[in-house]
This record gives structure tokens, sequence and C-alpha cells, in this order.
């Protein structure tokens, strides 16, 4: 339980650094940017704490939006990213999730890409309109989801290989 | 009352979901509302520090063209020095240090940010080195933004790329002028709206500046060329897309412009409209 803890945080901290100092500087094409600090939320343990993921994703999207001076999107979309989970754990993994011992830290099946792929999707979704706050934007939001989408996604897999634990 | 702690019970999570979601969008809603809102921003101890610890790595990338900058404006403030005509033909009243219209405060770029539609950057010089909020913010090649909010040794800037910037320009040759914006798509384009249709005379290439109406830039500061002409179906003015001189996202040392008549100015115009 306590390594657990220490392990969300030390992840909590390091993917905050690495989003901040690396990954808001790509600006791919002047405006694509990933986002593979909602990783946080997609790691947070199947069972964990509820309140304590709700929590530390409004604190996650809160610090973003000081280093980004974005008022409060990323904390509105961190949240009902961390509210929306349970669903798109029963859309991808079946109605049984729970029982089931869920990894998402592992290798890449269809369940899991697609859980992953969905997540990735409605945060950026969120993040992007509230961003442009104007409905004339609309087609730009779609356009800058997709491109961030393809680019948060193919970033948080290659972080899951990166530090995908050692069997044995 | 029972009932009420149940419900509450029973609820928690939703409840602490709800008052999360009214937080985070009550500051959203607030950021794109109000100008110089009372939002958290970027100009604070703990982001400014991160940032200025970033910074100092992120500048090794950059020296080679920051020297070739400096080395350029060097050459041009040499050619002006060695090019000085008659000393005692300049303006008196601008030699005395007392009635200087305008000061200069260097500073140095440690947070740009480009690509959302409400772009601030963040500078490393803040109230202790006598930034204000609305002082103008320029570097060698033109306009950069304007100061919106200032901490004891951060300031952050509203940029000229950011939907909700305004800001007066005119033709250098004609003295037409117009309000400066964004439409938020391209880094390159600024839009000069609200140009008169009598202003037929303009070319494409034409180079535009800062106003004499500007309270916050002096007048003359080079902001880029028009490159494209078209007239706004709805209001039958002009819209003009202006090419900027800078580069928005790559950006150094910057100066801040400190106009010393700015608050006289503006006090002298609040007692003519009292009065009227």
């Amino acid at each position: 339980m306590n390594s657990a803890l220490f392990t969300n945080i030390a992840r909590f901290i390091f993917l905050l650094i690495l989003q901040v100092a690396v990954f808001n500087k790509m600006d791919f094409l002047g405006y694509i940017n990933p986002y593979p600090y909602i990783l946080f939320i997609l790691l947070y343990p199947v069972n964990g704490n509820k309140y304590g993921l709700l929590f530390s994703s409004f604190l996650l999207g809160i610090i973003m939006d000081l280093f980004c001076n974005s008022g409060g999107v990323h904390a509105t979309a961190a949240i009902s990213l961390a509210a929306m989970r349970p669903t798109f754990f029963k859309f991808s993994f079946g109605v049984s999730y729970e029982y089931q011992t869920i990894k998402i830290n592992d290798k890449i099946t269809p369940e899991r890409f697609s859980f992953i792929a969905i997540s990735v999707v409605s945060h950026h979704f969120i993040l992007f309109l509230l961003e442009a706050f104007r409905m004339t934007y609309f087609f730009e939001v779609l356009l800058r989801t997709l491109f961030s989408t393809l680019f948060t996604l193919l970033i948080c897999i290659l972080l899951i290989y990166l530090f995908k634990p050692t069997r044995r | 009352m029972q009932q009420i702690f149940n419900f509450i019970f029973k609820n928690s999570y939703r409840l602490l979901f709800l008052l999360l979601l009214g937080i985070s969008l009550s500051l959203t809603v607030q950021s794109h509302s109000y100008h110089k809102s009372k939002v958290i921003t970027s100009a604070n101890f703990l982001t400014g520090g991160v940032y200025s610890q970033l910074n100092s790595i992120d500048e090794y990338f950059s020296l080679r063209s920051r020297n070739e900058e400096l080395a350029l404006e060097n050459a041009r403030l040499k050619s002006i020095l060695f090019n000085q005509v008659d000393s005692l033909n300049l303006d008196k009243i601008d030699t005395v240090p007392g009635f200087k219209r305008t000061n200069v405060i260097v500073s140095k770029i440690i947070h740009n940010s480009y690509s959302s539609t409400e772009n601030y950057l963040t500078l490393h010089a803040g109230s202790n080195n006598g930034v204000k909020t609305d002082m103008g913010v320029i570097n060698d090649l033109g306009i950069v933004g304007i100061i919106e909010k200032t901490s004891p040794r951060y300031a952050t800037v509203l940029s000229v790329l950011n939907t909700k910037s305004r800001i007066n320009a005119k033709f250098k040759k004609s003295n037409h002028f117009g309000s400066l914006t964004w439409n938020g798509k391209n880094t390159g384009f600024v839009q000069l709206t609200d140009v008169p249709r009598l202003a037929s005379t303009i070319r494409k290439g034409d180079t535009i500046v800062t106003g004499a109406e500007s309270r916050i830039f002096p007048e003359n500061i080079n902001i880029g060329t028009v490159y494209k002409i078209y007239i706004d179906d709805k209001t039958n003015y002009y819209t003009i897309d202006v090419k900027l001189f800078n580069d928005m996202t790559n950006l150094g040392h910057v100066y801040i412009i400190k106009d010393n008549e700015r608050e006289e100015l503006l006090q002298l115009e609040k007692e003519t409209k009292k009065n009227e």
C-alpha cells in the first residue's frame, strides 16, 4: 500500500517535470503539443482511492494551468477524465473490470490501447474546447484534438514501454 | 438533519467532483472574460523560479543566433553614433535626465508560448525593477506585447499573439490608423482591422508602425509589413494581414518601455471627461 502511494507521488512529480520541461516546448508545426501528463490519471491503481484520484488530478491540472497561464483549463479536463475513468474501464475491459487484475502499465493489448485512446481523445477535446472558448473555432478545435491525440498516444505508449516494471 | 448528513455521505464523491469542477470552470471562465483578471499566472514564486532555471539551460541552445542579433544591433547603434551630425541641433529637453519621456528596462523572456489562442510570455523582471502593468514590451525588431501582471521578480506579458490584445497601429507613410488584433491562426501574421476605406493608397509591403494614439508604446515602433488586403464584409473597413518583423517563436532579450508622462496624460484625459 505504502509503496503504491510512493510510486504515485513519484509518478506525479516526474510526469509534471517532464511535461513542463520537455513536452510543453515541442510545439510541433506551431500548435501541436503532446500532453502525456495525463498518464498519471490513467496509471492510477484501478481499485485505488477514488477521492485521492479526483483530488490529485485537480492538483495536477491546476499546476499545469499555473505553468501554461491558462486559468483552469487543464484542471477541468483532468478532473473530467478522472471522473469518466470508471466508464472507460467498463467500456474497454468489460463490466466486471473491478474483479480482474488490470494493469495498464504492461504490454499493449487491444483493450489497453482502446482505453488509453478514448481517455486521451476525451481529455484533449475538453481541453481544446475550453481553451478556445468560442464556437467559431470549433473546426480548429477538432483538428487540434486529432493531431495532438496522435502525438500524445505515441508518447504515452513509448513512456509505458520505457518504464515497464521489470518481470521477476 | 440525519437525512442531510446521509445524503452528503452517500453522494460525497459526486459532491467533491462538482465542487472541483465548479472551481476549475470558474477559473476558466474568469481567465477568458476579464482583462487583467485575478487568475493565477506564471508570475509567481514557484513557476517563475522553475522557468528561470529551465531558461538558463535553454539559453545555451540559441547562443549563436542571439550573438548574431546583438552584433547586428551593435552595428546599427554604432552607425548612428558615427553618423551623428551636430549635437547642437538636438532637442534640448530630451537630453536633461529628469525630462526624459521614456526609460527602457532590459529584460529576458524565460517562458514563451504561441500555440494557444491566448498566449502569455513570462519575463525575468518584476516590480522590483520598476516594471508595472500596461508597459509596452519590444525588442530590436518590433513589438512583442504589453505587461499584464507583475510580481516582485517576474512579470507576465500579453503577447501580440493573443486574441485579447488590441494595439493602436498606423501606416508609416500615410498616418491612417487601425487596431492590431490576432485571429488565433498563424504565428507569423497579425491583423490590422478598422482601417478606413479612404486609405486606398496602401500597397503590399508597406510598413506598419505603432500609432501616436497608443498610451503604451511610443510612436513609430516597427510592427510588420502589409501582406494581404481584404475588405471586411460586415463593416466595410479594410482588414489587413500584417507579416510581423519579429519571429514570435524565437525571442530572447526584450526592452520594456516606461513612459514617464503616461500617468499625467491619463489623469488629464480623465479630468477632461469628468468636466463634460
